[in-house]
C-alpha cells in the first residue's frame, strides 16, 4: 500500500519536471542571430593587451583589439590590418606603416600613428609591469628606455605623419611583423586610458565594458566574472561590413568535462578542449564537431645541471636515450601527440629540427656505466617534478618504470602545487622536472632563445657560449635560410648537451560546430572571428 | 535578548581579527606569489608589480595597512584581476553563491522536513524505512557525484532541464539547488524525525490524542514548534555549509559564483581575494550562527527565561 503510494509521488514529480519540457538550445538561438557561444577555458583576468599574458585573454583581445597587422587564420600568413600597408628598407632595420584612413577606435575617433607611438611607450612604462615588454626590444632604444636610462624620443618608433608610422629595429628581424600580430604590440586608446588613472596604472577601469574603447571588429558590453564576457559588432570598425556575427560569448569554463556537456546539450558552439577519455567516442561518431590539430608547443623534461649526478654528460645522456617516446604518445597521453626528439615544435612550412635524440637503451647502459653507475648500481635516488595534473603523472609514471626497466634506477615522483612548483623551478631547487613551452610566433627563435646563458625560461644551469652565439647571430641575420642553418645548429647542441628531455609536441582536440563557419584551428591559437559566421 | 545580541556581536570581532590575522600569516608563508608564472617574468617587472602593490613593506605593515582599509569596507584589489577590486568579485559572485544557496536551503526544508515527520508518524514501517533510507544515501552521496548523475539523466538523457548556466535558460537553478541542498535535506529528515519522535512521545501529545484531536492537528498544532527545534539549531552551520560548500557545485553546473573564485584565488596567490573571501565567509558563519541562536531562544521559552534571569 505505502509502496503504491511512493510510486505515485514519484509519478506526479515526474510529470511536474516533463512539463518543463525541453530545454532551449543556446546553439540554435545564437545560429538564428548569428550570436556565437563559444568556451574559453578560465576566467579573463584583463583586457588590457599590455597587461596580460594568458590564452583566454588572447582570444577576447583578438575580438576587441586589432594590430597594425593580422595573420590569415588559414595559413597563418602576415596580413595588412590597421596598416593598409608597409615598407621595409633593404637592410631589413626600418619599417614604415600606412595606416588606413578608414581605421577608427569604437568610440568614433580615428586610428593614427601617434596613437600606436603612445602606446608602444606605454607598454615599455617600468610601472606598468608588462610582462612582454621584453619581446619588443627589437626596436631600437626600446630596452634603455625600459631600464630608465633614455628619454623616449630616442626610441625608435616615430609618427612622421598622421598616418605613417615608422619603427627602426637594432637589426633585421625577420619575425617582427609577427611580434605586431601579437597582442603587446596592440595599440591602445589613451584618452580613456588616462580618463581612469594613471597611463602606467594598471587595474584601473577602462577595460570595463562601459568604459572601454578598442579599435576590433567588436566592442565589449557585458562582463559577469566567471559567467561570460559577451562583445558585439562594433560599428566603427573598418571593415564592419564584412564583420558577420553580432555577438559573441565567450564563456569561463575550467572544466573540460562541464564544457563538452554543455556542448551536447546545445549550449556552446565551440569548446575549449575536450576531456581525453571522449577522444575515441568523438572519433568513432564521426560528426564533424572533433578538430584535431598540432599545437605548435613541446612537452619536456629540465634537468638541473648544477647537481650530482645530472651535471655529467654521460647520466643526463644515459635518461633521456632510455625513454621510448612513441610508447608515451601511443598508450600514455592518446591525444594525437607526436614524439619529440628536439626542442622547436616543427612548423612544416618553415622548420623542422633535424637533430635527433636517439632511442638506444644499450648505449644508455654504457653511458650509465662510464659514468659510474653499471647497471645503475649506486644511483642516488632522483626525483620527477611536476605540477598537479593526472597527465604529468601518468607520463611521470610512464618515465619512472622506462628508467627501472632499461638502467635499472630508481627514481620518485613528486606531485608539487603549481605555485610552489615554480618557485622551486626558478631557484634550482629540484632534479628533473617537467616542463612545456607554448610558442609565441611562428619562429624557433621563441623556443631556443630560452636556453640562452642567464635567459628567465633557462632554469636548467645549462650554459654554452656557442649557443649563445648562434641565437645572437640568428638575431642579426637577414637572410632566412642562413638563420634557419643556425637554429638547426641550435636545436643540435641542446640534443648534444641534453639540458632537456623533449618528449612530444603537443596535440589539440576540441569541438567545433559544424553550424560554425570560416572557424580555422591553427598551431597558434590564432582567430579571425570577423569572418566566422552561423548557418 | 538585546544584550546577548550585543554581546554576541562584541565577540565577533576578536574572532574576525584572528581569522584575518591566522589566514594572512598562512598564506603568505606559502611559497610562490601572485605573479610567479610559467613565463619567467623579468626581475624589473617583479619588482614594478611588488611596488605596485606595497609587496615590498614589510609584512607586519602589509597587515596594518589591510586591516585598516578592511575596517573602512575596502577589502583592496585582486591580484589576478587587475581590473577588478576585492569588493567588486564578492559582489558580483555573491548574488548567485546566495540564491543558489537559498534554493538549496529550501529544497532541503520541505523535502527534509515532510519526509522527517511522515517518518516519525510510522516508525519502523515503510512508512519511516523508505524515507529513512533516502535520507542516508542522501548523506553518503556526495554532491560531485549527484550532481553528475542528475545531469547526466535530466539534462543529457531526457533532455528536461539544461545542463550548466545560471539564470540564462529557464529551468537552469533547478538541478543545482537540488544537487546542493540534497545532503542537507538528508540531515533535517533525520534529525527532524528525531525531534518529532521526542515530542510524540510527551505526555501533553498523549492528552492531545485522548481529547480525540486529528493526526494533522497534533501535529502542525502541538508537535511541530518543538519537533524542529533541533533541525532550527541545525540550520545556523547549515547555511554557512551551503554558502562555504557551493564551490564543488558551482564548478560542475559552471554558476558564476563566489565559491569558485575563492577556491582559485589560493591557487593564484591573490592574496587579497584569499583574505577577503575568508573574511567575508566568517562573517557570514557568525552572523547565521548568531540567527539561528536568537530563532532558538525565540521559540524555546525555557532558554528566553533563563536568558532574563541572567540579565
Amino acid at each position: 500500500m505505502y509502496m503504491i503510494r511512493w510510486i505515485t509521488y514519484c509519478i506526479i514529480v515526474a510529470g511536474l519536471l516533463s512539463g518543463c519540457g525541453k530545454s532551449q538550445k543556446l546553439v540554435d538561438i545564437g545560429n538564428e542571430k548569428q550570436i556565437l557561444h563559444m568556451a574559453n577555458g578560465d576566467e579573463i583576468s584583463d583586457l588590457d593587451p599590455q597587461a596580460t599574458t594568458g590564452m583566454p585573454e588572447w582570444r577576447v583581445q583578438l575580438a576587441v583589439f586589432e594590430g597594425l597587422v593580422a595573420r590569415d587564420p588559414q595559413t597563418l600568413k602576415i596580413v595588412p590590418a590597421v596598416a593598409e600597408r608597409w615598407d621595409v628598407s633593404e637592410d631589413g632595420t626600418k619599417y614604415r606603416f600606412y595606416i588606413r584612413e578608414s581605421a577608427k577606435w569604437s568610440n568614433g575617433d580615428e586610428i593614427t600613428a601617434n596613437d600606436f607611438v603612445q602606446s608602444w611607450r606605454r607598454s615599455f612604462l617600468p610601472a606598468l609591469g608588462n610582462q612582454y615588454a621584453t619581446s619588443l626590444y627589437v626596436v631600437k632604444n626600446a630596452q634603455a628606455f625600459h631600464e630608465g636610462k633614455i628619454d623616449f624620443t630616442e626610441v625608435g618608433v616615430k609618427a612622421v605623419e598622421k598616418r605613417i608610422l615608422d619603427v627602426e629595429l637594432i637589426a633585421p628581424t625577420p619575425y617582427f611583423l609577427q611580434l605586431l600580430a601579437h597582442h603587446s604590440a596592440f595599440a591602445v586608446h589613451i584618452p580613456t586610458i588616462e580618463r581612469f588613472g594613471a597611463i602606467d596604472e594598471r587595474g584601473t577601469k577602462w577595460t570595463r565594458p562601459e568604459n572601454f574603447v578598442g579599435n576590433g571588429p567588436f566592442v565589449p558590453y557585458e562582463w559577469i566574472p566567471t559567467k561570460y564576457i559577451a562583445v558585439k559588432r562594433n560599428p566603427y570598425y573598418w571593415d564592419a561590413a564584412n564583420t558577420k556575427l553580432n555577438e559573441i560569448k565567450f564563456y569561463p569554463i575550467p572544466k573540460y568535462t562541464v564544457e563538452e556537456r554543455m556542448f551536447r546539450a546545445g549550449q556552446l558552439h565551440i569548446t575549449y578542449y575536450l576531456p581525453r577519455d571522449k577522444l575515441e567516442y568523438y572519433k568513432a561518431k564521426n560528426d564533424g564537431v572533433l578538430r584535431s590539430f598540432q599545437n605548435f608547443a613541446t612537452y619536456f623534461y629540465r634537468f638541473n645541471t648544477t647537481i650530482k649526478p645530472l651535471d655529467d654528460l654521460r647520466v643526463r645522456k644515459a635518461l633521456a636515450y632510455s625513454v621510448n617516446r612513441q610508447q608515451i604518445v601511443e598508450y600514455v597521453t592518446k591525444f594525437g601527440q607526436k614524439p619529440a626528439y628536439a626542442l622547436t615544435a616543427p612548423d612544416p612550412n618553415s622548420y623542422v629540427p633535424e637533430a635527433k635524440m636517439p632511442y638506444d637503451p644499450d648505449l644508455a647502459r654504457k653511458l650509465l656505466a662510464e659514468a659510474g653507475f653499471p647497471d645503475g648500481k649506486g644511483f642516488p635516488k632522483l626525483t620527477i617534478a611536476f605540477n598537479t595534473n593526472d597527465e604529468h603523472r601518468n607520463v611521470g609514471m610512464a618515465i619512472q618504470q622506462m628508467w627501472k626497466k632499461e638502467l635499472g634506477i630508481e627514481v620518485g615522483l613528486e606531485n608539487v602545487e603549481w605555485k610552489v612548483f615554480l618557485d622551486r623551478e626558478r631557484q634550482l631547487d629540484y632534479e628533473i622536472d617537467r616542463a612545456s613551452w607554448v610558442g609565441d610566433y611562428l619562429d624557433p627563435f621563441t623556443f631556443l632563445e630560452m636556453f640562452t646563458t642567464g635567459n628567465g625560461n633557462n632554469k636548467t644551469g645549462f650554459t654554452n657560449a656557442k649557443y649563445d652565439q648562434l641565437i645572437r647571430a640568428s638575431s642579426l641575420e637577414a637572410d632566412q635560410v642562413k638563420r634557419m642553418g643556425y637554429f638547426q645548429e641550435a636545436d643540435k647542441i641542446l640534443v648534444d648537451e641534453v639540458p632537456i628531455l623533449p618528449l612530444y609536441t603537443y596535440h589539440w582536440n576540441r569541438l567545433v560546430s559544424n553550424s560554425v563557419k570560416n572557424w580555422y584551428d591553427n598551431a597558434v591559437d590564432y582567430y579571425s572571428f570577423k569572418q566566422i559566421y552561423l548557418e | 535578548m538585546f544584550m546577548f545580541i550585543v554581546r554576541r556581536v562584541l565577540q565577533a570581532i576578536p574572532v574576525l581579527f584572528m581569522v584575518a590575522l591566522v589566514t594572512f600569516i598562512m598564506i603568505r608563508s606559502a611559497p610562490g606569489g601572485p605573479f610567479d608564472e610559467d613565463r619567467a617574468v623579468p626581475p624589473e617587472v617583479i619588482k614594478n608589480l611588488n611596488e605596485r602593490y606595497h609587496l615590498d613593506d614589510p609584512l607586519w605593515k602589509q597587515f596594518l595597512d589591510y586591516i585598516s582599509k578592511v575596517v573602512q569596507g575596502d577589502l583592496g584589489p585582486s591580484f589576478k584581476y587587475p581590473s577588478h577590486t576585492v569588493n567588486d568579485l564578492i559582489a558580483a559572485g555573491l548574488p548567485a553563491t546566495l540564491e543558489l544557496s537559498f534554493y538549496a536551503l529550501v529544497f532541503a526544508l520541505v523535502t527534509g522536513l515532510t519526509a522527517g515527520i511522515i517518518a516519525s508518524l510510522k516508525t519502523n514501517s515503510m512508512q519511516d524505512y523508505i524515507p529513512m533510507s533516502a535520507a542516508m544515501i542522501g548523506i553518503c552521496m556526495p554532491t560531485f557525484v549527484l550532481g553528475p548523475i542528475l545531469l547526466l539523466i535530466f539534462g543529457v538523457w531526457l533532455g528536461w532541464l539544461p545542463v550548466a548556466g545560471w539564470g540564462q535558460i529557464p529551468g537552469d537553478k533547478i538541478l543545482p539547488s537540488i544537487t546542493l541542498g540534497s545532503v542537507y535535506a538528508a540531515y533535517i529528515a533525520r534529525i527532524s524525525r528525531g525531534g518529532m519522535l521526542d515530542i510524540l512521545s510527551q505526555d501533553y501529545i498523549r492528552t492531545a490524542r485522548a481529547k480525540g484531536l486529528s493526526t494533522t492537528r497534533i501535529v502542525f498544532v502541538h508537535a511541530l514548534r518543538g519537533g524542529i527545534t533541533p533541525v532550527i539549531s541545525f540550520l545556523g552551520p547549515a547555511i554557512a555549509g551551503l554558502l562555504a560548500g557551493s564551490f564543488v557545485v558551482e564548478t560542475i553546473f559552471q554558476i558564476p559564483g563566489l565559491g569558485r573564485f575563492y577556491v582559485t584565488a589560493a591557487f593564484n596567490r591573490d592574496y587579497t581575494m584569499i583574505l577577503g573571501c575568508t573574511i567575508f565567509f566568517a562573517f557570514l558563519i557568525i552572523l547565521f550562527n548568531l540567527l539561528a541562536d536568537v530563532m532558538l531562544v525565540w521559540l524555546n521559552p525555557k532558554l528566553r527565561q533563563e536568558l532574563e534571569a541572567r540579565g
